[in-house]
């Protein structure tokens, strides 16, 4: 997995609560086999004016002019500004794929639905809580200013703005740890092989009709 | 100290390493894996060099982008028109063929919804963790699992390692008591229960439903209401064990019989919360509140009594909420103030990993029968969730009373709860529908989805527009 250290970089908005996964990535895109380029079709039915299909050209289609991801000012944007509760719904990965693979490397919200939030952390992308108050302020900073940027420090876990807001936010020390060394978290629980070889045969004893029937 | 919930006896018979930053690992005892999660994590797996932890733990099966028409489906995977999709399901077939993980394949008996099955088959058992890449596992906690929904790179960890790396949640514990009124079902106490603490209120919670109404509803209607947990932001939904839940289980394919059933049973009564449990957090619903439910909106919160009235912009309490109301409104297709039941339907859905058991294909019979779909209505999906409901239905007759009344009886899959195969809504067409999203474009591009019960969603069908089921006179 790729890591995530530090990241100063242009500011895109999403501004509504609840944006669900079916926007993020609607369901006909889940039929690929593959976990790249899923990009193209980021929030594509807000993003283009006719209806997407797997495997289509994107860059012919119809864009949507009202849709801010796609005004000019934000072009190259790779730090998604939110709402709360983003990417509620299912636990569909291709969210998050769609979202890294557009080109953003951080998303800022003051909350998250949990299964998008912990698939984040598996594909290099950080997800910064900060409060309503200070997202309200980002907005507010961004609506205002063309060619916007944050500097996301996560070793400091710190939000800076160029107008001199410094935001810390909060982030589980093992997701942090993971993120900041870009570690596949399946070599690192393999590591403890032997205890749940230890933990399963204790298991098998004590619960045995969890085991074998399944063939 | 004070005793244990349900979900904290989950979690300490499963935590195989507490670790000091915080993390755990945590033993899976069953994983499901159906065809649009698992591909590229079995492809993970082969590019790491690494094979399956276990095999008897697995159980896989076709059902999110599977073709519900009988012609279609009899041709089996070689058949399936859409050739994304077909290359999907063959991508299932051959992973699990390589690996030898049991797969109940498209056409063969035991196929089905994910969540549907699980339970069916007894693959799923009380006691057990359970995951699927797919956010509606909590169904199973229904059984007083620990179930839940992950990503793709998880489905590789625990393909890889049978454990996930997770940290506890809180607990939260919602109750319903008192007795439900006629034409009442689960799906409107979820429902209900979403309106009340909204789409984010149970994040970063583990729901334990208890209360009489709970134990009082039948395993599928506990289904049905653990299904949505995730819809009120939780990713875990639970129901204690009791002799409904040991009745459930007896017999079925995958559960212990004679000796060791004894044994298994002797565990699974320990599985509910400890009388002096503390919670983080408490709901208090009353049963004799709840009316007949229907979503007007495009988020499951957007919810209200069939005999209410679409919200006003003027009677929301921030800015936030009425952008999102208005917002909703338009691409709904609503005006404020508007009654439910004015609203017509131009299709209805009955099926899905939410309500497609026997007991749903029953009560939407029930309404079905001795009557017509109205005549503006374009269509009528009934969706069995299991080759085995659909045997089931058809050997008490359910089909030909869903035909007879000039609707289309379906073949066993997601089908239009999600709309990844044919089955979708067009353009601004509201459906009334037994699933359990109504997001923009969930069941098609612009459709409109209105959430409700079977029976609910039966009586739309007939009357051509959203209608209190309690205005029909089998419902008493």
């Amino acid at each position: 997995m790729k890591a995530f250290t530090a990241h100063r970089g242009l500011v895109g908005p999403m501004d509504r609560a609840n944006v669900d996964t079916d926007m993020i990535i609607p369901k006909q895109f889940l039929k690929s086999i593959k976990r790249s380029g899923f990009g193209p079709n980021l929030f594509d039915e807000l993003r283009y004016l006719d209806e997407g299909q797997p495997g289509a050209d994107c860059s012919n289609r119809p864009l949507n002019p009202d849709f801010p991801l796609n005004f000019p000012r934000y072009q190259g944007a790779s730090i998604l500004l939110a709402r709360k509760n983003f990417g509620c719904g299912s636990s569909r990965e291709h969210a998050p794929w769609a979202i890294e693979d557009y080109g953003f490397n951080a998303i800022i919200a003051p909350s998250y639905a949990d299964i998008f939030y912990n698939n984040c952390f598996k594909n290099g992308l950080l997800p910064v809580i900060l409060s309503e108050e200070q997202v309200d302020i980002l907005f507010a900073e961004l609506e205002a200013n063309e060619g916007y940027q944050l500097s996301i420090d996560l070793h400091a876990q710190t939000v800076t703005t160029d107008s001199g807001h410094l935001f810390a936010f909060e982030i589980d020390e093992f997701r942090k740890e993971c993120l900041l060394q870009g570690l596949d978290d399946i070599g690192l629980t393999l590591q403890e092989a032997d205890a749940i070889k230890q933990y399963e045969d204790a298991r098998a004893a004590q619960h045995p009709w969890v085991f074998g029937a399944i063939k | 100290m004070a005793g244990q919930t349900l979900y904290d006896k989950l979690w300490n018979s499963h935590l195989v390493k507490q670790r000091d930053d915080g993390s755990a690992l945590i033993y899976i005892d069953r994983h499901v894996i159906h065809e649009v999660t698992s591909p590229q994590a079995f492809e993970g797996l082969r590019l790491a060099g690494r094979a399956p932890w276990r095999l008897d733990t697995n159980i896989a099966t076709p059902d999110h982008n599977i073709s519900t028409d009988k012609t279609e489906r009899d041709a089996g995977v070689a058949g399936m028109s859409d050739e994304v999709s077909r290359i999907q399901v063959q991508t299932l077939d051959d992973n699990c063929d390589l690996y030898g993980i049991k797969e109940f394949k498209i056409n063969e008996m035991g196929q089905g919804i994910v969540h549907v099955m699980g339970p069916e088959l007894g693959a799923t058992m009380p006691g057990m963790t359970v995951v699927c890449g797919d956010s509606h596992t909590a169904t199973h906690g229904a059984l007083a699992c620990l179930a839940h929904g992950i990503g793709t790179s998880e489905v590789e960890h625990v393909l890889a390692t049978q454990c996930l790396v997770a940290k506890k949640m809180k607990n939260m514990r919602v109750t319903v008591n008192g007795t439900l009124g006629a034409g009442v079902t689960p799906k409107d106490v979820v429902l209900a229960i979403i309106g009340k603490i909204g789409t984010a209120g149970g994040n970063g919670h583990a729901i334990e439903f208890a209360g009489s109404v709970f134990r009082d509803m039948s395993i599928e209607g506990r289904m049905t209401v653990c299904n949505m947990a995730i819809e009120a932001g939780a990713r875990v939904g639970m129901v204690a064990v009791d002799q409904k839940t040991i009745d459930y289980c007896e017999g079925r394919q995958f559960v212990p019989k004679g000796e060791m059933f004894e044994q298994a049973v002797a565990y699974w009564n320990t599985l509910t919360s400890d009388a002096d449990a503390v919670f983080d957090t408490e709901v208090e619903l009353v049963a004799e509140d709840i009316a007949p439910q229907v979503t007007w909106g495009t988020s499951p919160e957007m919810v209200s009594a069939v005999t209410a009235s679409v919200p006003t912009l003027d009677e929301q309490p921030s800015e936030e909420k009425r952008k999102g109301l208005e917002r909703a409104l338009e691409y709904m297709g609503l005006e404020g103030g508007q009654a439910i039941e004015s609203i017509k339907v131009d299709r209805v859905f009955i099926g899905s990993c939410t309500n497609s058991r026997i007991e749903d294909m029953r009560a939407a019979a029930a309404i079905a029968k001795g009557r017509k779909v109205a005549g503006s209505v374009k269509q009528v999906l009934i969706v069995p969730g299991s080759q085995m409901v659909k045997a089931q239905a058809e050997a008490e007759g359910l089909d030909k009373i869903f035909i007879e009344a000039g609707m289309d009886w379906r073949e066993p899959g997601c089908s239009m709860c999600l709309a990844m195969n044919a089955d979708k809504l067009g353009a601004g067409e509201h459906c009334a529908s037994t699933s359990n999203r109504n997001f923009e474009g969930r069941q098609g591009n612009g459709g409109r989805t209105h959430l409700m019960s079977p029976a609910m969603a039966a009586a739309a069908a007939v009357a051509g527009h959203i209608v209190d089921v309690r205005s029909f006179t089998e419902v008493v």
